[in-house]
C-alpha cells in the first residue's frame, strides 16, 4: 500500500491511495470540511468520479470502512465507550492547559489524545495547551464521557 | 445637499437589488460577479437608475472590498504553500504570463494607450478567477483529478505575481515613469520575499498575538490589522490591495480559519460593492463600440488559456484528456481583471468599458469552456484519427431491460 500527500493550494489537501492490488483511491481534504471520495476511471486514469461528503457523511463511512473499530471497546462488565469531543468556541478551555480541567479527577474520563487539524498529539500532559478546534479523543464510562463533554463544552 | 434618509434608501435598494440578482445567479449556476457589473451599469451615470447620495460610501466600501478580497486570498494559501507552488510550477506560471499578458499588452499598443494602458490590459487578459475556477472544479468534482495540482499551481502563482505587478500599475498610474517603477518592483519585491520568509519562521508569533477566542476581538483586530497596513502599503505606493494580501499570507493555522470565517460575509458585502463600483464608472454608452474587441481578446485568450492549462499540465505528466481538462479549466477571468482595471482607470478611463465587457464575457465563458474543452477536444482528434467517429458502445436491448428491472426494484 502506498500513500501520497498533494497539497492542493486555496483547496485542501489530497491523499492518494495505491492498493497492494493495483487499486487507485484518493480523498480530498477541503478547506470548508467536505471530503470529496475519489475512484479513478478505467477509461482515463487521470480523472475520477467524485463524491462529496459532508464532515457527519465522512465520519459515518470512516466507520463503516474502519476494520478496527474504536467505539464499544469490549471489556469484562465495565462498558467503556470512545467520544469525540470538540473544543468549540464556547468552551472555557480553549487556550488553556489540559490539566486545567481535571478531567479524571471530575469524571473519571480519560483524554488519550488530542486532534488537531494538522496533527494527532496521543497521551497528552496536564501541561498541553488546547486550543479552539481542537478535538479530544476521550475513553471512559458513559456517564463519565458525557460529563466530560459537558465539561468542555461549557454545558 | 444630500441627507441621510436617501443614502439609507439609495443604498438598501442598491444592496437588495445585489442580493435578488445573487439569488438569480445561485439558481442558474452562474458566478454573480458579471451581474454585479451590470447593476452598477444600471445605477451608474447614463443608466437607467443613477445614484447619487450613496455614492461617496459605495467609493469607499469598494476600496475596502479590494483589501478584503486580496487578504481573504492571502488567508488560503500557507507561505510554504507558496513556495512550495512556486518551486514546483515557476515555468507553468512563465508560460501563463508570457501566452497571457501578451494579447492584452498588444491590443493596448494598438488602441494607442501607451504604456500605462497596455500593462494594465496586459494584467487584466493575464490572471485567471481564482475563485471562479476552484468553484467550477469543486462542482465538476475534479479535485481528485491529477491534473488539479497543476491548475491550483499556475493559480497560486499569478496570485504570488499580483503582489509584484499591482504596486508596478499603481507607480505607472502614478506617473513616476519608468525609473519610478523599478523602484515599486524592487520594494514590492523585497516586502514579498520578507513576508515569505517572516511568515515561514515566525508566522505563529503574529498569529498566537492576533489570536482571541472571543470573534468580536478577533474580527476587529484582523480586520483593524489588515487596513492599517493596506494604509501604510499605499502611503508606500505598494498598492494597498498587496499590502492586504500580505497580511492574510503571514496568518496562519487556527487564526487565519477563524479570520477567514468571520471576513468572509463582510467581503461578499464589500466585493460586491466594488463590482458595483466599477459598472458605475464605467458608461454604458461606451460598451457597444468596444465589444468587437472585447470578443476578439476572448477568443484569443481563451485559446492561450486552454494552451497554458495544456502545458502546465503536461509538465505534470497528464495524458491528453486530462491536459485539455486544466486548459478549460483555466479560462475563467473575474474579480483580478477588474480590480486591475479598476486600478488603471484614474489614468486610462478608457478601459472601464472593455474590462467590463471582457470580464463578463470570460466570467460567462470559463465554466462552459472547464466543462466542454475536453469532450470537444477529445472527439474532434478522434474524428480526425480515425478518419471517421468511433463506433457507438454496444448499448443492446439486454442492457437496457436490465437497468429497468433495477429501476423497477427500488
Amino acid at each position: 500500500m502506498g500513500t501520497r500527500r498533494i497539497p492542493l493550494p486555496g483547496v485542501g489537501t489530497q491523499y492518494d491511495l495505491t492498493t497492494e492490488s493495483g487499486g487507485h483511491l484518493s480523498v480530498v481534504v477541503h478547506h470548508d470540511g467536505r471530503r470529496f471520495l475519489g475512484v479513478y476511471r478505467a477509461d482515463d486514469p487521470d480523472a475520477c468520479e467524485s463524491v462529496a461528503l459532508d464532515p457527519e457523511e465522512a465520519t459515518a463511512l470512516a466507520h463503516l470502512i474502519d476494520p478496527t473499530r474504536l467505539e464499544g471497546i469490549d471489556t469484562d462488565g465495565l462498558d467503556l465507550v470512545t467520544e469525540h469531543i470538540p473544543v468549540g468556541s464556547r468552551s472555557p478551555y480553549a487556550g488553556r492547559l489540559l490539566g486545567d480541567t481535571r478531567a479524571r479527577t471530575r469524571t473519571g474520563a480519560s483524554i488519550v489524545a488530542v486532534l488537531r487539524r494538522t496533527s494527532v498529539h496521543p497521551s497528552p500532559g496536564p501541561d498541553f495547551r488546547l486550543g479552539l478546534g481542537d478535538t479530544l479523543v476521550a475513553v471512559g464510562t458513559r456517564e463519565g464521557v458525557d460529563a466530560l463533554a459537558a465539561i468542555i463544552g461549557g454545558g | 445637499m444630500h441627507d441621510t434618509t436617501s443614502l439609507l434608501l439609495e443604498l438598501g435598494a442598491l444592496l437588495l437589488t445585489l442580493g435578488l440578482i445573487g439569488r438569480f445567479a445561485g439558481r442558474i449556476g452562474l458566478s454573480p460577479v458579471p451581474l454585479y457589473l451590470l447593476a452598477g451599469l444600471a445605477f451608474g451615470k447614463g443608466g437607467l437608475l443613477p445614484l447619487d447620495a450613496s455614492e461617496e460610501f459605495v467609493a469607499v466600501g469598494a476600496e475596502i472590498g479590494v483589501i478584503l478580497l486580496l487578504m481573504t486570498l492571502g488567508l488560503e494559501y500557507s507561505a510554504s504553500e507558496l513556495v512550495g507552488s512556486l518551486r514546483t510550477q515557476y515555468p507553468s506560471g512563465l508560460v501563463d504570463f508570457v501566452l497571457n499578458a501578451l494579447p492584452g499588452a498588444l491590443a493596448g499598443i494598438l488602441l494607442g494607450w501607451g504604456p500605462v494602458g497596455a500593462v494594465a490590459l496586459a494584467g487584466v487578459t493575464w490572471i485567471s478567477s481564482s475563485g471562479v475556477v476552484a468553484k467550477v472544479l469543486t462542482d465538476l468534482g475534479r479535485l481528485g483529478n491529477r491534473e488539479t495540482p497543476a491548475i491550483l499551481g499556475v493559480l497560486v502563482i499569478e496570485d504570488l505575481s499580483m503582489a509584484l505587478y499591482l504596486p508596478l500599475l499603481t507607480a505607472l498610474v502614478a506617473g513616476v515613469g519608468l525609473a519610478g517603477g523599478s523602484i515599486a518592483l524592487v520594494v514590492a519585491l523585497g516586502t514579498v520575499v520578507v513576508v515569505l520568509y517572516f511568515a515561514l519562521r515566525h508566522g505563529h508569533h503574529l498569529s498566537r498575538a492576533v489570536s482571541s477566542d472571543n470573534p468580536e476581538m478577533l474580527l476587529l483586530v484582523v480586520l483593524g490589522l489588515t487596513v492599517l497596513v493596506a494604509g501604510i502599503a499605499q502611503r508606500l505606493q505598494v498598492s494597498a490591495a498587496v499590502g492586504a494580501f500580505l497580511v492574510g499570507i503571514a496568518l496562519s493555522g487556527e487564526v487565519a480559519e477563524g479570520a477567514h470565517r468571520l471576513l468572509t460575509p463582510l467581503r461578499d458585502l464589500f466585493a460586491a460593492v466594488f463590482f458595483v463600483f466599477f459598472g458605475l464608472s464605467t458608461d454604458p454608452a461606451a460598451i457597444p463600440p468596444v465589444l468587437p474587441v472585447a470578443l476578439l481578446l476572448a477568443a484569443v485568450t481563451v485559446v492561450t488559456k486552454v494552451a497554458t492549462g495544456w502545458y502546465a499540465a503536461r509538465r505534470a505528466g497528464v495524458g491528453t484528456r486530462g491536459r485539455f481538462r486544466a486548459g478549460g479549466a483555466l479560462v475563467a477571468r473575474g474579480e483580478f481583471s477588474v480590480v486591475i482595471a479598476g486600478l488603471a482607470a484614474a489614468t486610462e478611463p478608457r478601459i472601464l468599458p472593455l474590462a467590463t465587457a471582457y470580464v463578463m464575457l470570460m466570467v460567462l465563458l470559463g465554466p462552459t469552456t472547464a466543462r466542454w474543452t475536453e469532450p470537444l477536444l477529445t472527439r474532434l482528434r478522434g474524428a480526425r484519427g480515425r478518419g471517421t467517429a468511433p463506433a457507438p458502445h454496444p448499448r443492446g436491448v439486454g442492457a437496457g431491460a436490465a437497468a429497468n428491472r433495477r429501476g423497477q426494484r427500488r
